[in-house]
């Protein structure tokens, strides 16, 4: 099955003149036609950066034989060109990026870790004391930088408790840096970065948040790592940060701006409502909330503008695991969801780089285009093992990145014939979807989770492995992933990367994958009182109906290798507040919108996140969505190359400064990013 | 890494020495030693591991150096001979981007770009932080083209030419290329990014030249006087 650009089935023949024409550019490049005047003198490219709808030589000029004589180059229903010189419609993920080349590390010898659940800290314990406004006074925790005060107990003073009477809810998380052996028996200990609750010492992952709906709390995010101005690094990382709860709806004083940073010495009271969004609408307000807007895996990570990618790989990342009394993570309760932590269990996937020489971590400080690492972590111990009961167990999946997709696949018998097992989805980008769905694969992108139940009790005393099956060369994104070329889940040869001398498959076989995670499951039988995912539902989706106030525009794009929107760049344009003061656009509080994202370039996947409300895909290149993982909500999208994709939101409760941005971490760190507002008024910017 | 060097590298690492050398952070050896097992370590610890050389900030900054930033022989629009690592970046705060005089599209705007950033940094430039333009076409543009388009445009920074092999090197070690060869061939496609660092301090990062130009200033002082 082939397709098009605009998602349409095309002939294998026509298939084929894509790749053609993408072959030819390159060829007639490679012969020293390198310069646009060449090409305009040869009549080859129009004077609008468009290579001429010839057959052979431009990806969306058609055949005569199909179309007729006369088609036109592109539809005029495309977004314009903001002059982008990238070749159109080409898909060549070409040329393997990272010449990665680790030490050999033994695989399945390490328990995998399961971080422990955050302390709390008491309250007399904080100096300066919290307050709603940011504080003025110092104290033995530093300097207060935070935007500006709290809006859960200033504007909605019946429903959030001011900012010292949280109870026994409060946090003190130090970012820190530490040294730990914990990533390889092989390997020598490493110098990084984690969160240290006061209880459980410096980690990465950090300690996994247990928070409740209903029950608002309080973090101290105090910077503890290094003197920013003396040598103290291991090569990469800047130890300046703001940390992101991701998919949080909460205020954006505490949403952790990626340009309200702050170094050592400073800290930022980040009030966190735990309520679901609604709860200020006169729908909800009865309910604190639209129930079926409730999220469950969120996670946290230094968002410091130009320099997330390596804070994060250094180790700034961690779980936050939200509860309900539906979610209860109890499984003889509400929806009987296996218990946590112990069944119900957060793994975190990273992949990351090791000096042949000296085994240190080390990061391409130098890359644009995305970083793969060719060692897998899983909660920071490159490929554990874990023993499990033979019965049903929740995980919670995340692409932590820095650029890396994935497909997992759950194998089984991998000495002689693997096989392919089907699990549960229950839940995309950390929200339970209507009614489990049964898989033999997901999906995921930096930044997207996957809640998932995998029941081993058909596997008593055997092992599996969670497998990476997608090939993925370079930061591009991964090898097909095209969804007009390829289906989600077909395996294919790509004709179009055949640069490397031989076909590569979007999706490798079983058994000849990334084994990441070793499942031991043993082989004496246990009672499971969790639910049979056949028998369950969970929440309902949010309707999409509304009309919307505005559609809005967002083209993602590569312009002379400077990633960008609407062919904007990222501007903190941080005032003499010492905080942003700039934004490109204004949206109305309790409106619904449509945001139109697109990828007409061709080449790259860019993972969208959008904060604050989560989204509903309402379209790939105006087709329903159809993959599982596409039908539930989300804060983050893959757009793939060449694609359209329309998201609905409705946008509620809290106010002022909020990002959209990639989330492969490289392209958001080289300016693929935009600040908005959420405002009383908002405007009528339809291409911001 | 080509198939051939991999399985190379792969034999070599099978065969590298070993040493016990996991637990306690400082429990590292010299590479092509084995050490004996630390002692008050676990015995949960490996028997045998491939020792490492010590990680050290000497050894990370020398990694960043002898992967990004080669130590090439270039002339600056004054004609003088400067060697890249040891006298344009080493011990100091840079910018490095690249253009070429005849190049229509995107330099311009970011040299006319960088001009406004120069304006707003102020006496800095020269001083606290050092700007760097380089050709990407050495071959077109001599030390006379070059002082002459960096006067056409008022700059204060300072306009490098080289060895048309040297410069692609540097192009490649500072990572603006593209992955799929033909477009990296394509000088009209080239990077329009400006790398920043503070080389002792080893914070690097890039942001577009066609950025705001108050934002390219406010994001070089963040690693001048990092915050």
């Amino acid at each position: 099955m082939y397709y098009n650009v605009f998602g349409e089935k095309v002939s294998k023949r026509r298939y084929k003149e894509m790749c053609d024409a993408a072959k030819n550019r390159r060829e007639l490049i490679a012969a020293g036609l390198t310069s646009r005047r060449d090409l305009m003198k040869m009549g080859l490219l129009t004077a609008g950066g468009m290579l001429v709808a010839k057959s052979g030589l431009s990806a969306r000029a058609q055949t005569q034989s199909q179309t007729g004589a006369g088609a036109p180059a592109t539809r005029t229903n495309n977004p314009p060109s903001s002059g982008s010189n990238t070749s159109p419609g080409t898909n060549q993920n070409c040329v393997p990026g990272n010449q990665t080349q680790s030490p050999t590390t033994k695989p399945f010898v390490t328990p995998l870790p399961i971080m422990p659940i955050a302390a709390k800290t008491a309250l007399n314990t904080f100096d300066p004391q919290p307050t709603n406004d940011p504080n003025t006074s110092s104290g033995a925790d530093g300097t207060e930088h935070r935007a500006f005060g709290h809006q859960g107990p200033e504007r909605f003073p019946g429903l959030f408790p001011a900012a010292t009477m949280l109870g026994n809810n409060y946090y003190k998380i130090h970012q820190r840096q530490f040294t730990t052996n914990q990533m390889s028996p092989q390997l020598p200990p490493q110098t990084i970065w984690g969160f240290d609750d006061g209880t459980h010492g410096p980690i990465s992952p950090g300690p996994t948040y247990q928070a409740f709906y209903g029950v608002p709390q309080m973090t101290r995010n105090i910077n503890s790592l290094p003197n920013i101005n003396q040598v103290n690094n291991t090569g990469f990382g800047f130890p300046s940060v703001t940390t992101h709860l991701h998919n949080a709806h909460n205020p954006s004083e505490s949403d952790g701006n990626p340009c309200d940073f702050y170094a050592n010495g400073q800290f930022c009271d980040q009030y966190y409502p735990n309520v679901l969004a609604g709860f200020s609408t006169p729908q909800f307000s009865g309910t604190m909330g639209d129930i079926n807007e409730a999220l469950a895996t969120l996670w946290y990570h230094d968002h410091r503008v130009d320099f997330t990618s390596q804070n994060t790989y250094k180790g700034l990342t961690g779980f936050y695991c939200l509860f309900n009394n539906l979610d209860t993570g109890d499984e003889s309760t509400g929806f009987h969801l296996p218990s946590f932590p112990q069944f119900d269990i957060p793994l975190h996937f990273s992949d990351k780089v090791f000096d042949p020489n000296t085994g240190d971590l080390v990061f391409d400080l130098f890359n644009l285009d995305g970083i793969l690492g060719d060692k897998f972590l899983v909660n920071g111990v490159i490929q554990p093992f874990l023993h499990v009961q033979p019965r049903r167990y929740r995980f919670r999946l995340l692409d932590v990145g820095p650029s890396r997709f994935y497909q997992f696949f759950l194998t089984g018998n991998i000495n002689s014939n693997p096989t392919t097992n089907p699990f549960w989805l229950i839940g995309t980008d950390g929200n339970l979807i209507p009614a489990p769905v049964q898989v033999t694969s997901v999906r995921i992108g930096p930044a997207e989770r996957v809640d998932v139940i995998i029941d081993f009790s058909s596997f008593a005393g055997q092992t599996l492995y969670l497998e990476n099956r997608l090939n993925q060369l370079n930061g591009q994104g991964p090898v097909a992933v095209d969804s007009q070329l390829f289906t989600q889940d077909e395996a294919v040869n790509t004709e179009c990367t055949n640069v490397l001398a031989k076909t590569t498959p979007a999706i490798k076989m079983a058994g000849s994958g990334d084994l990441i995670l070793q499942f031991q499951v043993s082989s004496k039988a246990v009672k499971d009182g969790s639910a049979d995912p056949r028998t369950q539902t969970f929440y309902s989706l949010p309707s999409t109906t509304d009309t919307p106030r505005l559609v809005r525009t967002f083209k993602f794009d590569r312009l002379n290798g400077q990633w960008s929107i609407n062919g904007q760049f990222m501007d903190c344009g941080i005032g003499p507040s010492g905080f942003s003061e700039t934004f490109r656009f204004t949206v109305q509080e309790n409106s619904s919108e449509h945001w139109l994202l697109t990828n007409l370039t061709g080449d790259w996947t860019h993972p969208v996140h959008i904060h604050l409300e989560e989204h509903r895909i309402l379209s790939r290149n105006r087709k329903p969505p159809t993959v599982p993982t596409d039908l539930g909500r989300k804060d983050v999208t893959q757009l793939h190359p060449n694609e359209r994709v329309e998201l609905f939101f409705r946008f509620r409760d809290w106010l002022h400064k909020y990002p959209i941005h990639c989330h492969n971490v490289v392209h958001e760190d080289h300016a693929m990013m935009a600040l908005w507002h959420i405002e009383a008024t908002g405007d009528n910017i339809q291409v911001p | 890494m080509s198939d051939f060097s991999r399985r190379k590298f792969l034999r070599l690492t099978a065969t590298a020495p070993l040493a016990a050398s996991v637990l306690g952070t400082n429990a590292l050896a010299e590479t092509g030693k084995s050490l004996a097992p630390i002692t008050g370590t676990t015995a949960a610890a490996p028997k045998t591991v491939r020792s490492f050389a010590p990680m050290t900030q000497q050894v990370a900054r020398k990694r960043i150096q002898e992967q990004h930033l080669p130590n090439l022989s270039m002339f600056t629009h004054e004609g003088k001979r400067v060697l890249f690592y040891d006298d344009l970046v080493k011990n100091k705060v840079v910018t490095l981007n690249f253009f070429y005089t005849h190049c229509d599209e995107v330099c311009p705007l970011v040299t006319a770009n960088l001009v406004k950033v120069q304006k707003l940094l102020g006496a800095q430039v020269g001083r606290d932080i050092h700007m760097y333009s380089f050709t990407l076409k050495p071959e077109e543009d001599s030390v006379d083209v070059i002082r002459n388009y960096r006067k056409k445009f008022g700059a204060g920074w300072t306009f490098l030419t080289a060895a048309p092999k040297d410069m692609e090197k540097l192009r490649v070690a500072i990572g603006f290329t593209y992955p799929d060869p033909a477009i990296d061939k394509d000088t009209t496609q080239h990077i329009g990014n400006v790398r920043y660092g503070n080389e002792p301090l080893m914070y690097w990062s890039a942001c577009p030249g066609m950025a705001h130009a108050e934002f390219v200033a406010e994001t070089l002082q963040w690693i001048i006087h990092p915050r």
